[in-house]
């Protein structure tokens, strides 16, 4: 009886839309899978700084390798750190057990995360990582508060600290309204020079979300086309076995 | 033997004479005639009519993309989510039959709705068409069966809460409900069990149950014969031959006309499954890209677009027991049309002003509540949600009093049609 009122309690009542982040602006990601450069550049970042921890197990190394416009051998001598054939999957090296204990939390799989989280997050969410000494990772993050992961990018982009603007509450706290990142120290990459990287690796992210999309708005234009040619003689026909109709 | 080869000398050819052949041991060209070349439908039928041959064609599709489907996908908790992932990356084509199912059951309700719309403009439920009504409701319901059942299999976040949420309307049920939850989920909570029993449901009770009440509704309707905009019963002007003045065969008539239907319904389907297979979160929504989990309900469980009016109805009632009950009252509502309905007249271009605000504002009042039922409900939005939902009920209800007080206009002898 309890877990029944439960569960229609949380269907019922009013749910605050907080897995969208915190509240925190979300900004305009502005990927291009047709953008094969973009992408061959967007799987580098990923295999390097990603796969480490996050697994994208429905992803097949030959299968992105043919839609990048890559030969077998680029793939493997390029981007294939954890797997010893084409036909494998983006497995992850790190165990489980082991991301359990140091993480507090297994890294979920990226293979989906653009379609149930949209790019304009991801690129937000990477680029939104603070100093945070309370934190034991050092970082922390405007659109998901708490994170378990590590700013992994920090040498590329350097460290920054977030400026607040926010009254002091009752606690005497000013963190509940964010102002503007500051950069306290900069990394290899220019501010600007980041945000491609972070573009880039979003790019992969949603093409390896659904590998399909590129093959299917190419097949739409001739389908549709059939379609509307087809329509059309459809109704000549029907004009002409309807003028006996009177 | 010897009626067969007679009857192929008189036709001449082989097919005449296999014709003949198969004539004499089953009514094949008899149901022909009868069902189609020989029915004779009003002439005066117009854009409303596509709505049932293209149910037809939904139903179709959502068959054989849905039989290759099963062949890819695995009904368990483990692998459902993987496997319906090997579906789109791994197996030939794959993505496109999983589209073509999943645009193919909201496309099923669109039609639906807009042939159910098409009865209430024009009178299709009342006498002599009650059962005909009947049956297409009945296949409503499993409709809505196939959909809430089919939606679990996937196994996303969203499939599994959205599941937890709908059985749990069961429990709304007196003294019984608790056990009634646990004997459909076949377990404690939604699990493995509770998918496989659903799969079953899915793929081979409820589409037998859906084809069968679909021979019944077409031969209710073959029986009776079809309506038409003007409501009137063309079986009463018959010419020397017996055949209605303002009927036209089926075919080749409306085959041929419901062929355009056919292009441009799959012109749009077309533009949505290459183009915007998820239609914004509409056909196929975000949190269901991530797997089930018992931990986490996603932020704002809402069920898919076609269940949102009734799901609005249910949040818009303070009582839990309550707002199921008006739930499914705003459902099954429908079937007693027939004998709500007291109205002289079918057509709605032939009743009085009363009919045409009320029916005007059921429709508004359904899509108002198919949006508030997608949101998150605020407190303004639940007052929306209650006003809207008194007028779908009012509808239905004042429907004695209002149909019987209408003014309505003399209804013609015969059809209103242009020839074009």
């Amino acid at each position: 009886m309890r877990t029944k009122l439960l569960v229609l309690a949380a269907a019922v009542a009013p749910v605050a839309a907080f897995a969208a982040g915190g509240g925190a602006h979300l900004e305009h990601a502005n990927v291009d899978v047709t953008n094969t450069a973009s992408l061959q550049r967007g799987a580098a970042n990923f295999v390097n700084y990603c796969l480490g921890c996050h697994s994208a197990q429905y992803v097949r190394y030959n299968r992105m390798a043919a839609d990048l416009g890559l030969t077998e051998q680029q793939l493997i001598d390029n981007l294939m750190f954890t797997a010893d054939s084409p036909h494998q999957t983006m497995r992850v090296g790190i165990r489980p057990d082991d991301a359990k204990r140091w993480f507090g939390v297994v890294p979920p799989d990226l293979s989906l995360i653009a379609r149930s989280r949209g790019p304009d997050y991801l690129y937000t969410f990477l680029r939104s990582f603070y100093a945070d000494p309370a934190k034991a990772t050092g970082t922390n993050n405007l659109v998901l508060p708490g994170t378990a992961m590590p700013h992994v990018l920090w040498e590329l982009q350097g460290v920054q600290e977030a400026v607040w603007a926010g009254e002091p509450n009752a606690q005497g706290d000013v963190r509940h309204e964010f102002k503007e990142f500051k950069l306290a120290t900069p990394g290899k990459l220019s501010p600007e020079e980041y945000d491609n990287f972070v573009r880039d690796t979003v790019n992969f992210l949603v093409y390896i979300g659904e590998p399909a999309q590129l093959q299917r708005r190419a097949l739409g234009a001739p389908v549709v086309a059939f379609l509307i040619f087809f329509t059309l003689l459809a109704y000549a026909m029907k004009k002409e076995y309807w003028k006996d109709v009177k | 033997m010897g009626s067969t080869s007679q009857t192929a000398k008189a036709g001449g050819g082989r097919l005449a004479a296999l014709t003949g052949w198969i004539d004499d041991r089953f009514p094949m060209t008899k149901m022909w005639k009868e069902q189609v070349s020989e029915y004779y439908a009003p002439k005066n039928m117009n854009f409303w009519y596509f709505f049932g041959s293209l149910a037809m064609l939904v139903m179709v599709i959502q068959i054989l993309t849905g039989i290759f489907l099963t062949m890819n996908y695995k009904p368990s908790a483990a692998d459902a989510f993987g496997s319906v992932e090997y579906i789109m990356r791994d197996v030939e084509w794959g993505w496109l039959i999983r589209y073509m199912h999943s645009t193919g059951a909201s496309a099923f309700f669109v039609v639906i709705y807009l042939h159910m719309f098409r009865a209430l403009l024009y009178g299709s439920y009342q006498k002599p068409r009650e059962l005909l009504w009947i049956f297409g409701m009945l296949i409503y319901f499993v409709l809505m069966g196939l959909a809430f059942f089919g939606y679990l299999l996937p196994w996303g976040n969203m499939s599994y809460w959205g599941a937890q949420v709908i059985v749990s309307l069961f429990g709304a049920v007196p003294v019984v409900g608790d056990s009634l939850m646990e004997w459909i989920r076949g377990d404690y909570y939604i699990s493995d069990i509770t998918l496989n029993r659903f799969f079953a449901m899915h793929v081979i009770a409820l589409p037998l149950v859906l084809v069968f009440l679909v021979i019944a509704h077409l031969i209710a309707l073959h029986e009776v014969g079809s309506n038409n905009p003007d409501g009137v019963d063309i079986k009463k002007v018959k010419g020397p031959d017996g055949i209605p003045l303002d009927g036209i065969a089926f075919h080749p008539y409306y085959t041929v006309k419901d062929i355009v239907g056919v292009g441009v319904f799959l012109i749009i389907f077309s533009l949505i499954i290459f183009y915007a297979p998820t239609l914004g979160g509409l056909f196929l929504e975000a949190p269901n890209f991530e797997p089930a989990n018992a931990l986490q309900t996603p932020p704002h469980i809402a069920p898919v677009w076609y269940f949102t009016p009734f799901y609005a109805i249910l949040r818009a009632v303070p009582s839990k027991s309550m707002g199921a009950l008006l739930m499914g009252a705003a459902v099954v509502l429908f079937v007693f049309l027939p004998w709500l309905d007291r109205s002289k007249v079918k057509s709605i271009r032939y009743r009085g002003p009363l009919f045409k605000f009320f029916l005007f504002s059921f429709a508004i009042s359904f899509v108002a509540l198919g949006w508030l039922g997608l949101q998150a409900a605020t407190p303004l939005y639940t007052n929306l949600a209650r006003f809207f939902a008194v007028v779908y009920f009012a509808f239905f209800l004042l429907m004695p009093w209002y149909s019987s007080i209408d003014k309505t206009k003399p209804v013609p002898t015969r059809v209103t049609y242009h020839a074009h």
